[in-house]
This record gives structure tokens, C-alpha cells and sequence, in this order.
């Protein structure tokens, strides 16, 4: 019988860009179990909310993370706005989805550099993060922030899009996906690229739902579940289908992400095709009083958020349960049996944002 | 599964313009909102403090005796609080971005009037210190009436 060690993973990883430590105890090559351990980039932004005011929180919420920034500020404003029964105009809630999508897209394909990069693809990384430059672009162009937008603000957003930005945007992104089909044929074509991602780290159905993982990690192990389809901002009036798949393994993880990249495509098209004129804002009087949950689907998974307000200024309670603290559960089961090689991927294919994690 | 897949995206990348700049031989071209930097107009500013309240990361400080206004470039995030909450719309967002640094600067914006201004000022103090001091005198007076109404109206009370 082989003896036991224990191989220290992170916080500090070539493949990671955020600290998370995990100690992995290895039989042979073989993973037996790894024990997480986080807290390296707390920076208390939770309760924050009782020293800013509760509109100025907004630009507090949207640092929560650098990736997911434009639903963190959305979610929070969103609370206040379900606490305080302000009922948004028609464009502000299309403005937040096409917002919403456009950074998915962004966090997908940056996701999809980072897994190339994982399994040592350096010029298939680059083909990713080229083609994310395109959504950044557009995005400041429309909110002034390449990353972290802070166009939200209680009762609506602060800036709009016209016509022609709209449709600017639309032929950009028609352009966008002939290349995004192009590097779709690697990374699900391949044969080094399937070579390392085909059978490794197998997430059951049934362990899915069991420990609770969420997103696109979750709907590559056959679970059909969208907080989208909830049906908040505009995505009650928009047509589209949780995007699943039945593979389990990290491949699946892939190809679920390339494919919901299309589909926040599609969303975006159909959003502007349906976006009302009219105001982008309503004025909010007054201070919130009383608790609110949101649920949203973050390009990593659902996130919740709850808000305790005690009618003053100051927010009593923001509390931020993010997909990523979620899905770590679900990742330890996939790590288990697997090569001590696969867990820089396993460790990426549930797309781990500790920032948000710890906040 | 196949090979040379990715054959076709070498081959244009061969013959492509490259992807990046030659930053900062050729300029980065800004984006019409691109929020950048803080920007005062130093002249329209009333130094009421009210971006210093608002601003999250408390990046902006105001001092209204010596009419300065300073932003520690360091702490600002560029989130435009500031620029939305401003009474007078003196402040406003540059396209640029601050420029790296090793050591934290703090920017510093002082108002110089004129000697004409300076005299406004001071006439337009002491008009309101007289009215301040007449609003005094007229609250005492009315309160000494006051008194000796109840002292008039206890007298009686007393008599009898």
C-alpha cells in the first residue's frame, strides 16, 4: 500500500489568478480528498453597508468582483428597489439585460483563455481574450468602464443606449460570433484539447444536485436550471433555453459555457430588436424599510442576495451568496480519484472567483 | 474529434494586423464616456463639500477656509458619485487615465480671487454676521416681552 502525502495547492498558482489554498492529500498520483481552505482576500465589503449611504452603496456592491461587477451592482439595486416597491421603467430593465449578457460573454470567453491556458494552449488563450476585447470595447463605449460599469443606481440606470449604438453593437457582435465559431472547433474538436478535458473530473447528477453546485457547472451535469428563467429585468419577455449537457466532465463544463456565449448573442439581438423607449430612471424618495431576496444568474451560476433596511440611510443588512462559494462543495467531490495533473482544470472548470467568495 | 483545427486561425493571424498596440508610441484612442479622471473647474467650484460626503472610497477632501479641493488619485475609482451629486456640475470626468506611479499624489486645487472677490466676500460675511446679530437682539428683546407678560400675568395671581 502506497503512503499518504500532502501537497500544499495555492493560494499563490500559475494558474490561478486568486487565492485559494487547497491541501490536497495524494495516494500515489491520485488525489484522496482536498481540504479548502479561503480567506486570503477578505476585505469586509458586506458590512460596508452600514457606513455608506444606501445609494452609494451601489459603487461599493459593483466591487464585490471585477468579472460579475455589473450584477453585483444590478442585484443590490434591485433589493433596494424590491424593498422600497419601486416598479423600474420598461428601457432600464432591457438596458441591465443587455448590460447582463454582455458580461457573460465576457466572463465566458475570458473562462475559455483561462482553460486553454490551463491545459497549456498559450495561442488558443489569446484567440479568447482577443475576441473579449471586442465586448470590452463595447462596453465602454457604452458605460464608460471597460470592467466595472457603475451605470446602476436605485431605480433604474444612469445612462442609455440609442439607436445607433444598438445597432452598432448588434453587427459587432454578428462579427464576433464567426469568430467565436472559429475557436469553437478547437477547443471541442480538438484531439490534444479533448485529450485533457474528456472523462476528467466527472460531476454526476445526482452529486450535483446533492451538494448543491450551480451554473454552468451545474447544467453540464444534466441538471436543466436557469435563475434566468425567473424572469427578472427583460429575460421574462426574451425566448431562449437553459443550455445543458449530459457529459458530466470537464468537457461538458466547455462546451456548456461556448454555447451560452450563443445564447447571450441571441439575447442581446432580441432584447434590442424589443427594447420600449421612455425613461431609464425614477426618482426614489425616501429610505428603504424592510427585507428583500433576489436570486440572479451570474455568468458563474445563481447568486443571492438578501437586504435588511431599518428606514434609515444606512442599510441594516447585505448579505452576498456567491456562486462560487456554492459550487467549491461540488468541485471537492470532482477532485477526488483524480490526477494530481487534472487539478489545475478541475479547480478552473468550476470558473472560481474568490474575490466574490470572500468579499 | 479532428486535427489541424486550428490551422485556418494561424494562417489569417499570419496575414492580419496585430491584434494589440504599439502602446505608448501610438496613442490609445478613449472612448467618448470612458471615465477616466476627476476633472474640477476650480472657478464654478463653491467648495460644499458634498463630493467629499458622497465619494465612497473618501478619495476627495474640501476645505471651504482656504477654498482648496484635493483628490488623492490613488484611492479614486473613477465611479462618477462625485460628478452625479455636484450642485454647481463643476466636476466631470476626463477621458484619461491617471498615469501610473511608485509614490501615492495627491492632487491639490486652490481658488484665487481677486481683490474685488476677496472684498465681496468679506462684505457679504459681515452682512451676514450683522443679520446674524440682529436675529440675536430681536429673539432677546421678544423673549424679556415674553417675561415680563408672565411676570404681569403672575402679579394678579399673587394678589389675590
Amino acid at each position: 500500500m502506497s503512503t499518504r502525502s500532502i501537497v500544499p495547492f495555492g493560494p499563490q498558482h500559475p494558474v490561478l489568478p486568486e487565492p485559494i489554498h487547497l491541501d490536497l492529500v495524494i495516494e500515489d498520483e491520485k488525489i484522496v480528498e482536498a481540504i479548502p481552505s479561503i480567506g486570503f482576500v477578505h476585505r469586509g465589503l458586506e458590512s460596508l453597508v452600514n457606513k455608506r449611504e444606501f445609494t452609494e452603496y451601489v459603487y461599493v456592491a459593483e466591487r464585490i468582483c471585477g468579472i460579475c461587477s455589473f450584477l453585483h451592482g444590478a442585484s443590490y439595486c434591485d433589493a433596494v428597489e424590491r424593498v422600497m416597491q419601486i416598479e423600474l421603467p420598461g428601457r432600464a430593465k432591457y438596458l441591465r439585460t443587455i448590460w447582463a449578457e454582455m458580461s457573460r460573454i465576457h466572463s465566458h470567453l475570458l473562462w475559455l483563455g483561462l482553460l486553454a491556458d490551463a491545459f497549456g494552449f498559450e495561442s488558443l488563450f489569446m484567440q479568447a481574450w482577443r475576441i473579449r476585447e471586442k465586448v470590452l470595447d463595447m462596453l465602454e463605449a457604452s458605460t464608460g468602464g471597460r470592467c466595472i460599469f457603475s451605470v446602476n443606481c436605485v431605480g433604474g440606470v444612469l445612462k442609455d443606449m440609442d439607436a445607433s449604438m444598438l445597432k452598432g453593437f448588434v453587427q459587432e457582435l454578428d462579427k464576433m460570433e464567426i469568430q467565436v465559431r472559429a475557436m469553437e472547433k478547437t477547443f471541442l474538436s480538438d484531439a490534444t484539447v479533448n485529450n485533457r478535458l474528456r472523462g476528467v473530473g466527472i460531476l454526476t447528477k445526482q452529486q450535483a444536485h446533492e451538494l448543491g453546485a450551480t451554473g454552468p457547472f451545474m447544467r453540464a451535469s444534466g441538471i436543466n436550471r436557469d435563475t434566468r428563467k425567473l424572469g427578472y429585468y427583460a429575460y421574462g419577455d426574451l425566448e431562449f433555453e437553459p443550455i445543458i449537457s449530459n457529459d458530466c466532465d470537464s468537457y461538458a463544463r466547455c462546451e456548456v459555457r461556448i454555447r451560452e456565449i450563443y445564447q447571450s448573442f441571441d439575447l442581446i439581438r432580441q432584447a434590442v430588436a424589443k427594447i420600449p423607449d421612455g425613461d431609464i430612471a425614477v426618482p426614489v424618495k425616501g429610505n428603504p424599510d424592510g427585507e428583500s431576496f433576489v436570486r440572479v444568474e451570474q455568468p458563474r451560476g445563481e447568486a443571492v442576495y438578501y437586504l435588511k433596511a431599518d428606514g434609515t440611510k444606512f442599510i441594516d443588512r447585505f448579505r452576498v451568496r456567491t456562486p462560487t462559494f456554492a459550487n467549491i462543495p461540488a468541485m471537492l467531490e470532482t477532485l477526488k480519484g483524480c490526477d494530481y495533473a487534472d487539478v489545475p482544470i478541475m479547480v478552473l472548470t468550476i470558473d472560481p472567483c474568490i474575490s466574490c467568495t470572500e468579499r | 474529434m479532428g486535427i489541424m483545427n486550428f490551422t485556418g486561425t494561424t494562417l489569417k493571424n499570419l496575414f492580419s494586423k496585430p491584434a494589440t498596440k504599439l502602446y505608448p508610441s501610438v496613442p490609445q484612442d478613449y472612448k467618448e464616456r470612458t471615465r477616466g479622471h476627476v476633472v474640477n473647474d476650480i472657478d464654478t467650484c463653491i467648495f460644499c463639500g458634498m463630493c467629499m460626503r458622497k465619494c465612497p472610497t473618501g478619495a476627495i477632501s474640501v476645505d471651504r477656509n482656504t477654498r482648496t479641493w484635493q483628490i488623492d488619485r490613488m484611492n479614486c475609482v473613477q465611479c462618477a458619485c462625485c460628478v452625479k451629486n455636484c450642485p454647481k456640475n463643476c466636476l466631470s470626468m476626463g477621458k484619461e487615465y491617471t498615469t501610473p506611479d511608485t509614490e501615492k499624489t495627491i492632487d491639490v486645487l486652490q481658488k484665487i480671487l481677486t481683490p474685488e472677490e476677496i472684498a465681496a466676500e468679506e462684505a457679504a460675511k459681515k452682512a451676514q454676521q450683522e443679520k446674524i446679530k440682529a436675529a440675536m437682539e430681536a429673539k432677546k428683546a421678544a423673549e424679556a416681552a415674553k417675561a415680563a407678560e408672565a411676570a404681569k400675568t403672575e402679579e394678579p395671581a399673587k394678589a389675590e
